[in-house]
């Protein structure tokens, strides 16, 4: 029952906190220089085409009275017009937002499987030389960010050694069978693992660039808690009942020392979502990042706010599911 | 014969044990070592309870440590049941390790939040091959006067005596021959307190158990124990029967630590 209660009361923060992003972005962006209209029409219009094209975007009225029109068709779920592809925005950015899920799932993976196998390792071979050497790569991997990740594997994988695909989201001349976007995941469920091979190979290098620092902070923390826990009497205790140093590491500690890096892989994935609006970019990769800049780059306001408001539904949302999970893990908290 | 030469369970032969100390550690090369025990030699006989007393710092968990072999001894010999133990790998270790049970002062911290009691009880039985796990978990139970049904709780619905009693329930369960109790019931109420020294002492009878305890609470030893070892600085300073070092302490040590008890003989306050 309280936990139902929590859920509720968590929904509606989640409401509110949308609500803010969707008035700050709708301000913002009409207080900033640049005029839409400006850019749309070709040199030597008159006056009177700029009057009736403003006018036909309603960008004529004032600011608040703009919002109030637009709040209200969000709600029923009409986002707009893109001002520079004349379609619809909730079109648009659907239709561009699985690229970006995938990649930024498959980045998490990566960053989890690369992080939590640098804590184990290290928490196994504590005290000796892989512990040092994983400690270092981890404060590397940290200290650099994304986006110049994503330049060096485009140096080194791209043009040095050039093994991996670093542009685009699946070779332009491929007949593609697909009816969703979810490209990645509909070629498994089609069974055509010749096509999922060629669009994982296109997402690899920057998936990787985006996982990285991710990794390296998993990594940090994970084996953080671990020492921590590794030291607690249940921990020694069950390696006096005979289990083997990695069955007390996997089995005890592990399960224990988990939350915090969960509720910080929670974060940071909101993080690394937005690190896919640059990494996209740099990979020419089409998803909702680089529609974004386009987007920006044409003054194209209802198509900002469209990318905007669906970012934030993204980000509020997932945080809203690590702490539902956080809930369910902790039996001390379900108990509570 | 048995009766003079009681057979000895532990034989302890000049152990010396030495740690690391990383408080004194330079930024680079290795940290002096500090000797923490400083050749110690004594038995346990099988069927004693051994208590263990001393200073803090004086390392009886140390030495509690190195009996269990959590702690490798730098030199000197142990030996459990006849077998040389001092320097066994941790593979070889494994399956004996069921042989030899420790007991934690803390009772939360030494159950794993995430298991129910049964679970906690009843794992390293299926580790060892011991048939029937939950069975034998609901029996441990019992041994330790707790209702069945506990082995659905999670360990904070517990209060702190029905933790201890489950961490003694989880090492009988694996019918081990040695317990060795490491301040167990520092963190108890009085009464609590003597609960749980009433079952240790009922458990070492009905199931033969050898048991060593440590304590620095002398009133706890000298009710429970029937031999006294005191430590000091890492070395035996006495080690004598329960009532011959009360009647007639040899060490000045130990007469310190006698001294030292709360409540005094009320004889006393009149002579
Ligand atoms: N991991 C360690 N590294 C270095 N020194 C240690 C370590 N553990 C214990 N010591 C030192 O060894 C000595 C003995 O410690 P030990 O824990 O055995 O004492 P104790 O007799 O159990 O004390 P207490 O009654 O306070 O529990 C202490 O001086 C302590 O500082
Ligand atoms: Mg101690």
């Amino acid at each position: 029952m309280q936990f139902f209660q929590s859920v509720l009361l968590r929904l509606s923060t989640t409401f509110v906190t949308l609500l803010g992003v969707a008035v700050i972005v709708f301000f913002v962006i009409r207080v900033v220089p640049g005029n839409p209209i400006a850019m749309m029409l070709p040199p030597g219009a008159t006056e009177s085409d700029v009057t009736r094209l403003t006018a036909l975007y309603g960008l004529d009225k004032s600011i608040p009275e703009q919002f109030l029109i637009w709040i209200s068709g969000v709600i029923q779920g009409d986002f707009g017009t893109s001002i520079t592809t004349k379609q619809p925005v909730l079109q648009l950015v659907l239709n561009r937002l699985p690229a970006t899920l995938e990649l930024s799932v498959m980045a998490l993976i990566i960053a989890i499987i690369l992080g939590g196998l640098m804590a184990l390792t290290g928490t196994r071979l504590r005290g000796t030389k892989t512990e040092a050497a994983i400690d270092v790569t981890n404060g590397m991997a940290l200290s650099v960010p994304d986006f110049l990740w994503g330049l060096i594997l485009i140096l080194t994988f791209g043009v040095l050694l050039p093994i991996f695909h670093i542009s685009g989201r699946v070779t332009p001349s491929l007949q593609l069978p697909f009816t969703t976007n979810f490209y990645l995941t509909e070629a498994v469920l089609r069974l055509r693992f010749d096509l999922w091979l060629d669009i994982a190979a296109h997402m690899f290098m920057p998936a990787l660039a985006l996982a990285i620092p991710l990794a390296a902070i998993i990594g940090q923390l994970l084996k953080q808690s671990l020492k921590e826990t590794m030291h607690l009497d249940y921990v020694t205790l069950a390696r006096t009942k005979g289990y083997s140093e990695t069955h007390v590491i996997l089995h005890e500690a592990l399960p224990n020392a988990i939350l915090p890096t969960l509720t910080l892989v929670g974060v940071q994935f909101t993080f690394l979502i937005g690190g896919t609006v640059i990494i996209e970019r740099l990979f020419s990769y089409e998803g909702l990042g680089n529609m974004a800049i386009d987007a920006v780059i044409n003054r194209d306001l209802p198509l900002i706010q469209g990318i905007v408001i669906l970012f934030a539904v993204i980000f509020t949302g997932f945080n809203l599911l690590v702490d539902l999970t956080y809930a369910a893990l902790n039996p001390r908290l379900r108990h509570a | 014969m048995s009766d003079i030469y009681p057979a000895k369970l532990y034989q302890i032969d000049n152990l010396r044990l030495s740690l690391a100390d990383m408080t004194q550690k330079p930024l680079i090369g290795a940290a002096p070592r500090l000797e923490i025990l400083k050749g110690l030699s004594f038995d346990i006989p099988k069927g004693e309870i051994l208590g263990i007393v001393g200073g803090s710092g004086s390392g009886k968990s140390t030495l509690g440590r190195a009996l269990v072999r959590l702690l490798e001894p730098s030199s000197g010999t142990i030996k459990f049941d006849g077998q040389d133990i001092t320097h066994l790998p941790e593979t070889v270790l494994r399956p004996l390790r069921r042989r030899f049970q420790m007991i934690f002062q803390d009772p939360m911290s030494s159950l794993n939040p995430r298991h129910r009691v049964g679970q906690i009880i009843a794992a390293p039985l299926k580790l060892h091959g011991i048939s029937n796990p939950k069975q034998c978990a609901l029996e441990a139970l019992d041994h330790v006067g707790l209702p069945r049904k506990f082995a659905a709780r999670y360990p904070h619905e517990l209060s702190g005596g029905q933790r201890q009693r489950i961490g003694i329930a989880r090492a009988i369960a694996l019918k081990p021959e040695f317990i060795l109790a490491d301040e167990i019931v520092s963190g108890l109420d009085v009464s609590s307190q003597a609960q749980v020294l009433n079952l240790l002492e009922t458990l070492v009878k009905d199931l033969g158990l050898t048991l060593a305890f440590i304590s620095h609470d002398l009133s706890v030893i000298r009710r429970l124990c029937t031999r006294i070892l005191v430590l000091h600085q890492g070395q035996i300073v006495e080690n004598a029967a329960t009532a011959e070092l009360f009647a007639n302490p040899q060490a000045a040590y130990t007469r310190e630590l006698l001294d030292s008890i709360p409540l005094p003989d009320p004889n006393q306050i009149w002579t």
